[in-house]
């Protein structure tokens, strides 16, 4: 048994897409029920007791950030989803949005309402046209049978929601910034203090919360606070989407109850069936680009010998020396065959060509991460630049306007700290590492005497 | 008031003061460096992070020190607040790193860049940086441009503070220039060349800290630190009219603002005394000035006017 599903257990309805169709499926029940029967009042206080922590990759618990948002007198204010999804490795948002578009409409409804917001927005990327006009689609339906526009179910309570793409930019997910793109500025995230639940869009106070936040307030309104914390595991409830890719036999977006083990997770018949074509496992990201790199051993079993579960403390369990973190739930998996420093490299391409620019350590830190680790990965680099990359990667790390200069700093660290060997390989053996993969890693003496 | 300690020393400030404006309250070493910060614009700050500073304790409500280096010019005092800048490793190590970081791919022309002598960044350089540069790649260049036809833009020697670009949209009628592109391709540019036309348009000159930002009808004439700068007055309608002629014998070789130790502009009768297109690019002809007097240049700039100034002068009082 796979576990409950709350947000994907009807996806594959035919016609799911459709209003009439989602309807049928107990679609919208959320809404009826909130604005019927409930304060909003008191659907923030059962996303409270859910437990529901953002799922956009930070983990702030949703129900204390609504309950943060300020409420002056005669100031609009704001719901902002962020469908800005571009954290390599990381597809849930866009699989939810395209299949089940009335999810997010609905969640949307049922949230803004929560809130107070009489408009909403859903900010989306500019590479995710298409979806955009499936949530259009979707959100005409929606008017059309008065969930939407003024009196929404004849209770009074008006809302219009509005779909704006944002041009392609991975930092314009970083909610500031999505905010400033939103408002037709560059997108540079803004600084904080304040916080967007004081000043957000047009200076208002706005909540940004991720897709798959927004979506889980739907089971959560039907069923209660209370049913959704009964899955899960300590301060890790409910169900969450993981994007499961990379050397896998059966890769895709997965609900999974919070607490499967990774072991069943990787392995297990119902989900990604363990490594493809026969391979062993070399290394494992649990989160998205942003979160650190385990090797194969600590990837099912943290450094204390303890099942590690996909929950947001087992898999941070270790801290840096030899934990990671459940992030947006972007789980790569690399084979044998895969070499680290070459995708080392490929993200600090990655986050050296999202910087915004805007501080001088992320700006210049991440272009000349880059550099290093392309001459590191084509041959030509020298042992110290591995110590150099750690300390480019030291000066950035806190020093930034935003965490994209942590996430930037943090992949490198953690590979470098697990994979030493295959970097100083990369240099003794700068020939050889053009023609062949360094394999697998031994583990280190001091961790093999934990395991 | 609100009570704060910044290395060791303490000052009672209004609630609401930055910790950096709250170290220019007791001046000297403890006042951090400040690239993209500048007190008459506002919204700068906060890009640079030259000014990072280590609070040591937060408040003393929550005396909690706080994980991360903070930017001072960003960041509010609480009551009870400990500061720590000269007197924090930390700090030292950082800062350092903020500095290697603008010079990687600065380009080291001082020799031939107008700024030399009043260069924020020479003079960080020359505090905080190494003598040796880790960075073996080859450095990002861009061709010079004209952004309107009174200044010239070399983005090879920008740091991106976006005080030109605050300038722009607050002096100004309307910005034409801007920051485009993203990371280390970020660049200002104009869409069209020579469009910036505003009566204002010219502090961006004395805003913009390294020299990115130079006055074409001054470039190359002649190093600052062998003219004299001489504060000056005119009958203006558009500005104050209060500015500094930087005088070679007879000559004026240029116009610039007032600036103070900061290097900002100062305040006039509490007007920050911004001057006018006319009369930084236009007026060039010492009868058109009532030139007041010499007008001491307080800046610690490592090869300063005023550095150099003093030891002639030593020098002199020492045959006299
Ligand atoms: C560089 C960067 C990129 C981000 N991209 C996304 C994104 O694509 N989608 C998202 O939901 N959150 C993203 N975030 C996190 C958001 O800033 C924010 O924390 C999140 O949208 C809050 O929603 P949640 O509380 O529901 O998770 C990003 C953060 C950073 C620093
Ligand atoms: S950390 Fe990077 S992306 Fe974030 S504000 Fe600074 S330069 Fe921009
Ligand atoms: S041109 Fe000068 S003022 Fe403008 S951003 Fe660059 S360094 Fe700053
Ligand atoms: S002066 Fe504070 S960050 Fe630039």
């Amino acid at each position: 048994m796979a576990g409950r599903k709350l947000l994907l257990e009807n996806v594959h309805i035919p016609g799911i897409e459709t209003y009439d169709v989602y309807r049928k499926n107990g679609g919208y029940a959320s809404v009826e029920k909130a604005l019927k029967k409930m304060t909003p009042e008191e659907v923030v206080e059962e996303v409270k007791k859910s437990g529901l922590r953002g799922r956009g990759g930070a983990g702030f618990p949703t129900g204390m950030k609504w309950s943060f948002l300020a409420k002056p007198e005669g100031v609009p204010r704001y719901l902002v989803c962020n469908a800005d999804e571009s954290e390599p490795g990381t597809f849930k948002d866009r699989y939810l949005m395209e299949k089940i578009p009335h999810l997010l409409i609905e969640g949307m409804i049922t949230s803004s309402y929560a809130l107070g917001a009489n408009v909403s927005y859903i900010y989306i990327r500019g590479e995710f046209m298409y979806i955009l006009h499936i949530l259009e689609k979707a959100i005409a339906e929606a008017r059309a049978n008065g969930m939407l526009g003024k009196n929404i179910m004849g209770s009074g309570y008006d809302l219009e929601l509005v779909v704006a793409p944002g041009g392609g930019a991975y930092i314009c997910g970083e909610e500031t910034a999505l905010l400033e793109s939103l408002e037709g500025k560059r997108g540079n995230p803004r600084m904080k203090p304040p916080f967007p639940a004081v000043k957000g869009l047009w200076g208002c106070p706005t909540v940004v919360n991720n897709v798959e936040t927004i979506a889980a307030v739907v089971p959560i309104v039907n069923h209660g606070g209370e049913d959704y914390a009964k899955i899960g595991i300590e301060r890790s409830t409910g169900t969450k989407l993981i994007s499961a890719s990379g050397n896998l036999v059966r890769p895709g977006v997965y609900e999974i109850e919070m607490g499967v083990s990774v072991e069943e997770f990787i392995y297990g018949d119902d989900y990604c069936q363990g490594i493809a074509n026969g391979k062993r496992m070399k290394a494992c990201i649990p989160g998205g680009s942003s979160v650190p790199i385990l090797p194969a051993h600590l990837v099912t079993k943290t450094a204390a010998g303890e099942n590690r579960l996909m929950t947001y403390e087992s898999l941070a369990d270790g801290g840096f020396a030899s934990g990671s973190m459940l992030g947006s739930g972007g789980f790569i998996v690399f084979d044998e065959d895969q070499c680290i420093v070459k995708n080392t490299y490929t993200f600090a391409r990655f986050y050296a060509h999202e910087s915004c620019g805007q501080c001088s350590p992320c700006r210049e830190g991440t272009g000349w991460m880059e550099k290093v680790l392309h001459r590191l990965d084509h041959g030509h680099g020298t042992i110290e630049d591995i110590s150099l990359l750690e300390e480019i990667n030291k000066k950035i790390e806190g020093n930034t306007i935003c965490p994209l200069g942590d996430a930037a700093a943090w992949p490198v660290a953690a590979a470098i700290r697990h994979f030493r060997e295959e970097f100083e390989w990369h240099v003794t053996h700068a020939a050889e590492a053009q023609t062949r993969n360094y394999g697998l890693i031994q583990p280190r003496v001091e961790e093999i005497k934990t395991l | 008031m609100i009570k704060v300690t910044i290395d060791d020393i303490e000052v009672e400030v209004e609630p609401g003061t930055t910790i950096l404006n709250a170290a220019r309250q007791i001046g000297g070493e403890v006042v951090p460096p400040a690239m993209c910060y500048y007190s008459k614009l506002p919204g700068t700050g906060g890009k640079c992070r030259t000014c990072l500073v280590e609070v040591a304790a937060g408040s003393t409500a929550d005396p909690r020190p706080m994980p991360k280096l903070m930017a001072s010019c960003s960041t509010t005092v609480m009551d009870g607040m400990i500061v720590k800048n000269k007197t924090s490793e930390r700090v030292h190590d950082n800062r350092g790193g903020v500095v290697e970081f603008l010079l990687i791919n600065h380009p080291l022309d001082c020799p031939i860049c107008d700024q030399a002598g009043e260069c924020h960044l020479q003079d960080l350089g020359y505090e905080h940086g190494s003598a040796k540069t880790r960075y073996r790649e080859e450095r990002r260049t861009f061709d010079p441009i004209d952004i309107g036809n009174k200044i010239k833009l070399h983005m090879n020697r920008c740091i991106l503070c976006y005080r030109c670009v605050h300038v722009a949209n607050q002096l100004t009628d309307h910005r034409v220039h801007g920051v485009m592109h993203r990371g280390e391709h970020a660049e200002i540019s104009t869409y069209i060349q020579n469009a910036v036309e505003n009566d204002f348009s010219g502090n961006m000159i004395d805003v913009c800290p390294v020299g990115a930002l130079t006055d074409k009808t001054f470039r190359f004439k002649s190093r600052v630190w062998f003219l004299k700068p001489m504060e000056a007055e005119c009958a203006c309608t558009k500005c104050s009219g209060k500015a500094v002629v930087w005088m070679f014998g007879n000559e004026i070789y240029r116009v610039t603002a007032r600036k103070d130790k900061y290097g900002e502009v100062e305040n006039i009768e509490d007007k920050t005394a911004w001057i006018c297109n006319d009369c930084r690019f236009d007026k060039k002809d010492p009868s058109k000035w009532n030139i007041i007097g010499p007008r001491k240049i307080d800046r610690h700039s490592v090869i300063s006017q005023g550095k150099y100034e003093t030891k002639i002068d030593k020098g002199l009082n020492k045959i006299g």
